[in-house]
């Protein structure tokens, strides 16, 4: 394994000697990195390398799968995510996630950004329609929805379905947004939309954006992690991974010899 | 040769599709073209000036003015009839001692017979029964009571075999040689006038209790009964289903315990339902004594029980099929798993556990079994709200076999019993349409 740079920023989230074991199956192999806080950080992988097993174990979607769980370290503010101290759903109100296809409820536009205000408690009607058309501009949704909030959501387009997700997740004011692979069910203009939000929201959310498309990473993100059979095999600025890899296996990959 | 093949034995399979949903098809109109025939026959019939007279002494309707210018009328008609009786016992008391005897009794039990048509004679008192105050309400029994009044019916074992032949003898025949024989063509050319037949729509059949164990009035009481116990079920298995359903998708673990679950409740789903009533019998009633006898309560436990099954199933099935993309959207934000279910799953699953629930109350409404010992009773009056706690009731399905096979005068009131069929029948059809239509707007709201 090699040594990883760390960034000269403020670390956010911190993996050291950080594993995830499906049964006696390591898919995360005892990564060690600091995510950035305020950038976005994309990581990149052939499929099965454990990129995505990485993203959910931050909020710990991985609890949903049986027989699976966690070794090392995972710090995000002082304390270890995995300690069983831990208020998991405060913890993933702190930290977002956006899948890979569009998954909004079967509600209404306005019920699906104010599900998560309503999780925390927020039941005034004009608060509630402060904080949706809020998260619906910053998720660049609002121009195009606000004259019918209270249609049913599946009835949007996939790539508006996406955004209105991420207007979903940033309604209950995240620290962190996870993004696993978010563009990939969608068509070239949709995705385009998406690259561009996730640059207007860079600087206010760190955000961590699992890609397979070599491209998006090198456009959207800042720093990058490379994942290979579950080790953390490179990471660093993303231009000069680009540009200048440092492991061979990095070259290969992001040149398309492999993945 | 093989693209041939294939070609004809996917028209054979589209043939026999075709047939089988034309024999289900005819076998569904055959089933209900008569009940819905016959149970009309309920609501609308020709009613004739009894059926009036009963319903203005009964439940006052119809005017007074409008019946007694009807009685007038038919007195007049029928008044021939009552002078050649009174005639015949004067020609009877002449006879000869040897007729007497014998024209005495055939000629009580001509008087007999005329009441059962007419009602009671003019100027005596009325009978205890209920039945005995009124002539014939409806025109179809009154021509089958007439038959009976024209002809005796006697067994004629002259022929070969010595097997008895039914034959229906004049009666006219009995009284040879007296003036009452002018009788029965008299009766035959004025029934009409005597009766008055109207065709009447009888709507009220559905809201009026009945009386005299069904000779007259409606079927409210079982209407109400089978209501009440339907509900009641619905009120405690569907809840309990779906919590059941819930906590084998939601929260269990795949193992041991939970495959003993599974296996115990397609086990319950095979019990024949006369058993879950004998059950309902020693366990609510006998042993937790939910009530003192039979009640409304014992029933619609029985009956929960019943469909228990049925609802868990469909509503464990309508949650798997919810997509897991909508839990991991909720967990994400922070749900819990309970807030998961309740605000994301069940709402998507509703379209799949309503159909469940409607299946099952239409099998509820139908069952018969379990209510026997447990709620049923023949006859009764509407029960109060408060008293399904403590109080048993008829209802539909059981007193549809109960009138076709206890009761003291069955073909007296078929009709009854066909309305209650297509009562019964039409309730469940109509569970059937309210929950599909339910279910599709559902499912579109759902789906965009």
């Amino acid at each position: 394994m090699n040594d990883v740079s760390h960034p000269p920023h403020t670390p956010h989230v911190r993996a050291h000697a950080f594993s995830v074991f499906y049964g006696a199956h390591e898919a995360v192999r005892k990564v060690t990195f600091d995510i950035s806080r305020g950038n976005v950080t994309a990581i990149i992988g052939p499929s099965g390398c454990g990129k995505s097993t990485f993203l959910r174990a931050i909020n710990r979607m991985n609890d949903l799968i049986p027989g699976c769980r966690a070794g090392g370290e995972l710090v995000f503010d002082d304390c270890n995510i995995y300690d069983p101290q831990i208020d998991v759903v405060s913890l993933r109100q702190r930290i977002g996630m956006v899948f890979q296809k569009p998954n909004p409820f079967p509600k209404s536009i306005f019920d699906n950004v104010a599900y998560g205000p309503r999780l925390r408690g927020v039941s005034r009607r004009g608060e509630l329609a402060e904080i949706v058309e809020r998260s619906l501009i910053r998720a660049a949704l609002w121009d195009e929805v606000k004259d019918r909030l209270h249609d049913n959501a599946l009835r949007l387009s996939g790539g508006q379905q996406q955004r209105l997700c991420i207007a979903r997740a940033l309604a209950v004011d995240p620290e962190i947004l996870l993004m696993d692979e978010p563009t990939s069910a969608l068509d070239p203009r949709a995705t385009t939309r998406i690259e561009d939000l996730i640059g207007e929201l860079r600087g206010s959310y760190t955000i961590i954006i699992v890609t397979h498309n070599m491209q998006q990473a090198a456009r959207v993100s800042d720093f990058t992690a490379f994942f290979y059979e579950g080790d953390l095999i490179e990471y660093g600025g993303t231009t000069d991974m680009f540009s200048r890899p440092q492991c061979k296996q990095t070259e290969d990959y992001i040149t398309g010899r492999f993945g | 040769m093989q693209l041939h093949t294939r070609h004809v034995l996917d028209r054979a399979f589209t043939g026999l599709g075709y047939v089988a949903t034309g024999v289900m098809a005819a076998a569904l109109l055959v089933l209900l073209l008569p009940i819905f025939i016959k149970g009309a026959g309920a609501f609308v019939f020709r009613g004739t000036v009894e059926f009036r007279r009963f319903q203005f002494e009964h439940n006052g309707r119809g005017t007074r003015a409008a019946l007694q210018r009807e009685l007038a009328l038919v007195s007049t008609a029928r008044a021939p009839v009552y002078a050649m009786l009174d005639a015949a016992e004067q020609e009877i008391a002449a006879a000869p001692p040897a007729r007497q005897r014998e024209l005495k009794s055939a000629l009580a039990d001509l008087r007999d017979d005329m009441r059962v048509l007419l009602g009671p004679d003019p100027g005596q008192p009325a009978p205890v029964l209920l039945r005995g105050q009124y002539g014939q309400t409806r025109w179809d029994r009154a021509r089958v009571k007439l038959h009976e009044v024209l002809f005796t019916e006697t067994w004629d074992y002259s022929g070969p075999s010595g097997i008895g032949r039914k034959v229906y003898v004049p009666r006219s025949e009995e009284f040879e040689g007296l003036s009452v024989t002018s009788l029965f063509p008299y009766l035959e050319a004025h029934v009409t006038e005597m009766l008055r037949p109207h065709v009447t729509l009888y709507w009220r059949f559905l809201v009026d209790d009945s009386r005299d164990a069904h000779f007259f009035g409606g079927i409210m009481p079982e209407m109400l009964g089978t209501f009440y116990l339907t509900l009641g079920a619905i009120l405690i298995a569907v809840p309990l289903g779906v919590l059941t359903a819930v906590y084998l998708t939601e929260y269990a673990r795949e193992g041991m315990v939970v495959r003993f679950l599974r296996s115990c409740m397609s086990t319950l789903a095979g019990v024949p339902s006369i058993v879950f009533g004998l059950f309902g019998l020693a366990f609510f009633i006998n042993t937790l004594q939910v009530s003192r006898s039979k009640s409304v309560l014992a029933g619609s436990l029985t009956l929960a029980l019943l469909i228990l099954p049925t609802v868990i199933r469909a509503a464990e099935e309508a949650i798997r099929a919810v997509p897991q993309a909508y839990r991991e959207a909720a967990l994400a934000l922070g749900a819990g798993t309970w807030r998961t279910v309740y605000s994301v799953v069940l709402p998507a699953a509703l379209p799949g556990i309503l159909t469940g629930i409607v299946i099952s109350m239409g099998r509820a409404a139908g069952e018969t079994a379990p209510i026997i010992f447990t709620a049923a009773v023949s006859v009764g009056v509407p029960l109060k709200l408060w008293e399904v706690f403590s109080h048993p009731t008829p209802a539909l399905s059981w007193n549809i076999y109960n009138l076709c096979t206890e009761h003291e005068a069955v073909d007296e009131i078929r009709h009854v019993q066909y309305g209650m069929v297509f009562v019964l029948v039409g309730l469940v059809l109509l569970l059937n349409l309210t929950a599909i239509v339910l279910r599709a707007r559902i499912a579109k709201k759902l789906k965009a």
